[in-house]
């Protein structure tokens, strides 16, 4: 009986131990964890903080859409976009070409909370067309952008974890991990390079529903705009699991241009060419 | 002949000026796009009429010159539209689109002119859309419209857009002639009757307003003139021989529109109340459009329609769509040539008839845009207006130049 007894005594105090290690690990790592979340989350908001203030943006924009082929298409459109402080972003999208396009445009409002408002109008029908906003993960003009990596970034929209310090482009980088608090979302979670000069997003790696890495979209020409902005000229999507990739680069974006909310209701999506 | 030796005209700083003042007026103020397609119909059945015939052929152009002045604040659009068929004397026709001056104020804006505007949400007919008439010839859908001369102040306020709309000349809906395919035989579009005396100078009035809450549309409208929808009355020409002559006549709709926003639906509704001396009615056209995007781990969005049509008139309307059931699907690729293929189904629910489109269409390079569609027309009982076409299936490839 005794062995028997040592036996399970032995178990029993093992099981207490190995209780106790896993729950002093598990404490410690909720400690790090809140820890990491609070670090993501105050970068990520010193990261927006540094971006208010740039009232309205005009931008064209040429995106080169390749295939896994290396055959290359090109789209080109203009941007008009409206920084709201209580809300999220007002944006006007007009296609230029492909030419059976052309006139084509896009309204957007986008929330801090719930789901963005957009219309589609397509000019040789005169109509406004209403999108489901179930669209985030669908592709923005067949490109690997989906419209949820084009609308603005706020900080209301995802948790956060930091991950590591890290070097990147000749800087050194906080890595962070963004959690969408959308269930719409098409990522499980998207990594971002955030550098350590200017809070400016380096690159971003997304993960698909499944957690595997599908895309990773790289900043470049970052350009300062009136003393302040920070505006990378070129991004650019490689989507690791169909082989294609996306270039857009921004020409002529103007900050501050004297745009108001007049400018993006149903009338000037209408008016917009 | 400009006098290139002047000496104002060579100093530098002048040239300059007038060169630079020169090409921003040109990239600001005016600019020229449109289409050229050519369009080939082939039927597969005899036809009703010996007049009729197998294929039909024809080209189209509509150019768009587009001007602004101003800082955008005033723009002039001038869209012509023509086309020329090869069989088909009434498709064989001219239309100005547009040719409206726009001035946009503070918070109003005024449009006047020969213009095109859509009302509505549903996808399958468009029962609250009035204010321009269906150009029938260009396609069985009535999706082409004929422009509409109008007089248009739209007003944005916090409470939404509110349209109104002056409109002092009416035009006839277009049908296909003897030798047209598909088509509805012995229509007189040359022996239009009236309602009102004042025939096609009627002056219709029109009033709209829309408004967003979030995820819901709403649109209200109220419309009082002539009738879109003209009603084809047979006329005896001799005691053997009739034809078909449109009358208009004066009705008051009103329309609701309403659309909600739910996840990846959109639930659609179109309701209307028409008032006129022969009999007032009620119609509905309503249903869901889902959305799935992203298929297959691939790009493709595919979206779900089902739509339901109904008017109170029952079998006696004239609407093609009384107790009518919709299914459709659109398939987008979003690959580099945006390949889409559509399907629509219809099913009369009191006459058991059908009739079915697939449309597939892409891009070749940057400008050439070709289009497939195939329709089918099932039906059985003459009472259904559908009847008249039930030996017009047929196949279309329409090849489109952008420019």
């Amino acid at each position: 009986m005794q062995p028997l007894n040592n036996l399970v005594g032995n178990l029993t105090s093992k099981l207490a131990i190995a209780a106790l290690v896993a729950s002093t690990f598990t404490f410690s790592s909720l400690a790090s964890a809140s820890e990491a979340a609070e670090k993501g989350l105050t970068i990520s908001k010193e990261s927006k903080a540094r971006d208010i203030g740039w009232t309205d943006s005009t931008a064209e924009l040429e995106m080169t859409l390749r295939n896994q082929h290396g055959e290359t298409s090109t789209r080109q459109m203009r941007l008009k976009s409206i920084e709201l402080l209580d809300d999220g972003d007002k944006s006007l999208t007009v296609f230029d070409s492909p030419n059976d396009v052309k006139g084509t445009s896009f309204l957007s409002f986008s929330h801090l909370e719930g789901n963005d408002d957009q219309w589609l109008y397509l000019p040789a029908l005169k109509r406004v067309k209403r999108i489901s906003s179930r669209n985030k993960s669908g592709s923005f003009m067949g490109s690997e952008f989906s419209f949820e990596d084009l609308t603005s970034f706020e900080v209301e929209k995802y948790t956060y974890e930091y991950l590591r310090d890290e070097p990147c482009n000749n800087e050194t980088c906080w890595v962070i991990v963004q959690y969408p608090v959308d269930k719409y979302s098409g990522y499980k979670r998207r990594i971002v390079w955030v550098d350590q000069s200017e809070y400016r997003v380096q690159k971003t790696e997304f993960y698909d529903r499944k957690d595997t890495l599908l895309k990773t979209l790289t900043f470049s020409a970052y350009r300062q705009h009136l003393n302040k902005f920070w505006r990378a000229d070129q991004l650019e999507m490689v989507n690791h699991q169909s082989g294609k990739s996306t270039l857009l680069k921004y020409n002529d974006l103007q900050l501050k241009t004297g745009l108001d909310d007049k400018d993006f209701n149903k009338n000037a999506l209408k008016r917009a060419r | 002949m400009i006098n290139i030796k002047n000496k104002w005209f060579h100093h530098p700083t002048m040239f300059c000026l007038l060169v630079g003042h020169f090409f921003s007026a040109q990239a600001n103020e005016f600019e020229v796009r449109g289409n050229i397609e050519v369009q080939g119909r082939f039927f597969y059945e005899d036809p009703l009429s010996p007049e009729q015939h197998d294929s039909q052929l024809s080209m189209a152009a509509a150019p768009e010159f587009f001007w602004s002045w101003n800082d955008n604040q005033d723009s002039l659009e001038f869209v012509p539209s023509a086309r020329v068929d090869q069989h088909d004397e009434e498709r064989t026709h001219m239309d100005i689109r547009e040719l409206s001056w726009v001035h946009v104020g503070d918070d109003w804006e005024t449009r006047i002119g020969i213009r095109r505007d859509f009302w509505g949400v549903t996808e399958f007919q468009h029962l609250v859309d009035i204010i321009n008439q269906s150009d029938s010839v260009e396609d069985v859908d009535n999706e082409d419209k004929l422009g509409q001369p109008m007089v248009n102040l739209s007003l944005v306020k916090d409470w939404g857009i509110l349209d109104l709309y002056v409109m002092p000349y009416f035009r006839e809906r277009t049908f296909a002639g003897p030798e047209g395919r598909p088509g509805i035989p012995r229509v007189n579009t040359d022996r239009p009757i009236y309602q009102s005396n004042d025939e096609d100078k009627h002056i219709d009035l029109a009033m709209r307003w829309s408004h967003s809450f979030d995820d819901i549309d709403v649109a209200l409208s109220w419309f009082d003139g002539t009738s879109r929808a003209p009603i084809l009355t047979p006329t005896l020409l001799s005691p053997t021989d009739f034809e078909l002559r449109p009358y208009y006549q004066q009705i008051t709709q009103l329309g609701v529109e309403l659309q909600a926003n739910l996840e990846a639906s959109l639930l659609k509704l179109e309701m209307i109340n028409n008032q006129n001396d022969r009999e007032d009615y009620w119609a509905l056209q309503g249903g869901i459009e889902y959305s799935q995007y992203g298929i297959f781990d691939s790009n493709a969005d595919l979206g779900w329609l089902v739509e339901y049509a109904w008017d109170e008139r029952g079998e006696d309307a004239d609407s093609t769509f009384q107790n009518d059931l919709f299914f459709g699907n659109r398939l987008a690729l979003n690959d580099v040539d945006s390949s889409e293929l559509l399907f629509g189904f219809s099913y009369d629910l009191d006459h058991q008839s059908t009739s079915v489109l697939i449309e597939g269409s892409r891009r070749f390079g940057q400008s050439v845009k070709v289009s497939l569609d195939a329709r089918f027309f099932e039906s059985s009982e003459n009472e259904d207006p559908l009847y008249l076409f039930r030996r017009d299936d047929h196949l279309q490839l329409t090849v489109q130049y952008y420019y």
